[in-house]
């Protein structure tokens, strides 16, 4: 029984490991990415919910890590119930505020557009990211074209990663013990056969609904972290590509593996920011990636396994 | 009124251009059930296509029926083109992998397009050459007609209108419309389905590059990047006339090309991009199947 703590000591640990790595081992730019990284892996699982798990396949990604962005951003500017040192509380009241109005949002958006075939969800979700989109970009009190600038960001560099990390580290363990219940089978034998699972009485409506409502919840709270950690926000950084970004890190690492999709945002950014020398190529060979991958590798790295199942695989075949 | 007439108007040139690409978007999902997302990129290469003919051959110095023709034909074979070997390379190797992946690639292709586009042609936008000279032919009060709307006008309408013949009146056009509503009974029957399939492709593309040329006439600013409004524009045309119907795309493309004036006109510029999508979502909401559309019922 001493043993069930060794999980969640070793989780809640990670994150101030890698902040204190980051803070005093690396440079600015490199620090920049290690964040960069945190946000990408949140954003990653929260789609491969969607897209891996339940077999929808959501293009709107960036409308919801908008939401999420430019909502913790305002009430950051006017709401300020914590001071001195339990400051980084703050945070937590945006973080919140910015994931649950990305899931309201996200409910409205699943509600009806799950009724209808694959593709159809597709192009509602692209076309309402595009919509958001539009109405940050003209909506004058909001920044508009311009954006936002001067958010309030953390103290300093070590609390934003903890800060960071410790929410990759929930988002996770959340998803994975999700899917890993009988919510995760619903979510599971929808992806398989839609049909089926309704004729054994899963609600199939009810359960896509509830994972693009937590879906999107995680993408709000991935979007305040990024209005917090760049403490500038512009329309333009959520446009379409990026909901694109978070499809190739979710079908590079796998679709249904939440491992995966940590590697895979991990190999993504760091790849992204890698290639920035060859210049205009970058997103040539970024395009070519994917339809490579789609065409040659479908399931990506890891497929639907997790990286726990190819351990047990392979410590069992010693024994 | 006449403000009325004149928008009317305007929406019924974009609302033509519009369905010429509605009506790509439309075939490749009868034949496939692919939403072929690389289609608004085919479409910006028959611009460029015909924006470099029209330089390099000192077309643009001299404007008329000539140098209007020849852009179309460049145009169109160019799209053509690129359509086939999108279809050989990208889709033709995943026609049993599931939708998903298919969908992917094809978002996949057009990234890859645009990007390369960029590349290749420079992310500046460039004029288009004038290829024909613009006269006013009808002045009624406020309302005038010019030689370009009625060139886009009877363009369209009579690609429109052969694409329609050829569909309904040839041999080939019934083998598509078989393989469109069950593959595997066409090939029994011995039609080659991978071939219908590529000469859908060939259709759609060339519809494509046709509008390509109709767009540059009258809006001259082209760039690597246009497709993409003006393709998401189309396909949602495509799903209010209900996709997979070939008039419900022409229906459509008229339908949102005039609501798009209509709202740019009397409500505001800006928004005439959201409004786009905000008709699919109603018509998703309350008529998922378009408006010309019939409700397919799913069999286990």
């Amino acid at each position: 029984m001493s043993q069930r703590w060794i999980g969640p000591a070793v989780a809640l640990a990670v994150p101030f490991l890698v902040a204190a790595v980051a803070t005093f081992g690396l440079d600015a730019y490199v620090q920049l990415i290690v964040l960069g990284v945190a946000i990408n892996i949140i954003l990653a699982a929260s789609l491969n919910l969607v897209n891996g798990f339940c077999g929808q396949f959501s293009l709107g990604h960036a409308g919801f890590m908008a939401l999420g962005a430019y909502s913790s951003a305002a009430l950051s500017q006017h709401f300020h119930p914590f001071s001195g040192p339990m400051q980084v509380l703050n945070f937590v009241v945006y973080a919140l505020f910015g994931g649950i109005l990305a899931g309201v949002a996200g409910f409205l958006v699943g509600l009806p557009s799950l009724r209808l075939k694959g593709d159809y969800l597709a192009i509602v979700t692209l076309g309402f990211g595009e919509i958001i989109r539009v109405v940050f970009l003209n909506s004058d009190s909001l920044g508009g074209a311009r954006g936002i600038h001067g958010i309030l960001g953390f103290q300093s560099y070590f609390v934003s990663c903890v800060f960071a990390y410790l929410c990759m580290t929930i988002t996770f363990l959340t998803l994975w013990r999700w899917t890993h219940s009988s919510y995760g089978r619903a979510f599971l034998s929808v992806r398989e056969d839609e049909m089926a699972a309704e004729c054994m009485g899963v609600d199939t409506t009810r359960t896509k609904v509830l994972a693009f409502v937590v879906s999107s919840f995680f993408a709000g709270l991935a979007g305040s972290l990024y209005a917090h950690i760049y403490t500038d926000l512009n329309p333009m950084t959520f446009q379409f590509n990026k909901s694109v970004d978070v499809v190739i890190m979710v079908v590079l690492g796998g679709m249904g593996s939440l491992s995966g999709s940590v590697i895979s945002a991990f190999i993504v950014t760091v790849a992204l920011e890698m290639l920035r020398s060859v210049g205009d190529l970058r997103m040539v060979l970024y395009a070519l990636l994917l339809i490579l991958l789609m065409i040659l590798r479908p399931e990506g790295l890891l497929g639907s396994k997790e990286l726990s199942d190819l351990w047990r695989k392979y410590a069992r075949r010693r024994t | 009124m006449e403000e009325f007439l004149q928008h009317v108007i305007n929406g019924l040139n974009l609302g033509a251009i519009y369905a010429l690409i509605a009506l790509g978007y439309t075939m490749v999902y009868g034949v496939l059930q692919l939403i072929n997302f690389a289609h608004s990129e085919v479409y910006m290469v028959g611009a460029f296509a015909s924006y470099y003919l029209a330089r390099f051959t000192g077309i643009a110095d001299k404007p008329g029926p000539i140098a209007f023709i020849s852009c179309l034909v460049v145009s169109m074979i160019t799209c053509s083109i690129l359509g086939l070997t999108i279809e050989r390379l990208a889709y033709r190797p995943l026609r049993s992998a599931p939708k998903l992946n298919i969908l992917i690639t094809a978002i996949g292709v057009s990234l890859f397009l645009q990007f390369s586009g960029q590349v290749v042609f420079g992310a500046d936008p460039k004029v288009f050459p004038q290829l024909l000279e613009d006269a006013s032919l009808v002045q009624w009060g406020m309302i005038e007609l010019r030689l370009f709307d009625v060139v886009i006008l009877a363009v369209a309408f009579a690609s429109m209108f052969a694409l329609r013949f050829f569909i309904l009146s040839t041999k080939t056009g019934k083998a598509i419309r078989a393989v469109s509503q069950s593959p595997r009974t066409s090939s029994l029957m011995g039609i080659s389905v991978n071939r219908m399939i590529s000469i859908t492709f060939i259709l759609g593309s060339s519809l494509a590059g046709v509008g390509a040329v109709l767009v540059g006439l009258k809006y001259p600013k082209i760039e690597p990047l246009m497709g993409m409004m003006i393709g998401m524009k189309a396909f949602v045309s495509a799903v209010l006339g209900g996709i997979g119907n070939l008039p419900g795309a022409v229906v459509g493309g008229l339908l949102m090309g005039v609501c798009e004036e209509m709202v740019a006109g009397y409500l505001s510029s800006t928004y005439r991009d959201a409004l786009a999508f905000g008709l699919l979502i109603v018509i998703l909401l309350f008529k998922p199947n378009g408006l010309m559309g019939t409700t397919q019922v799913e069999k286990v």
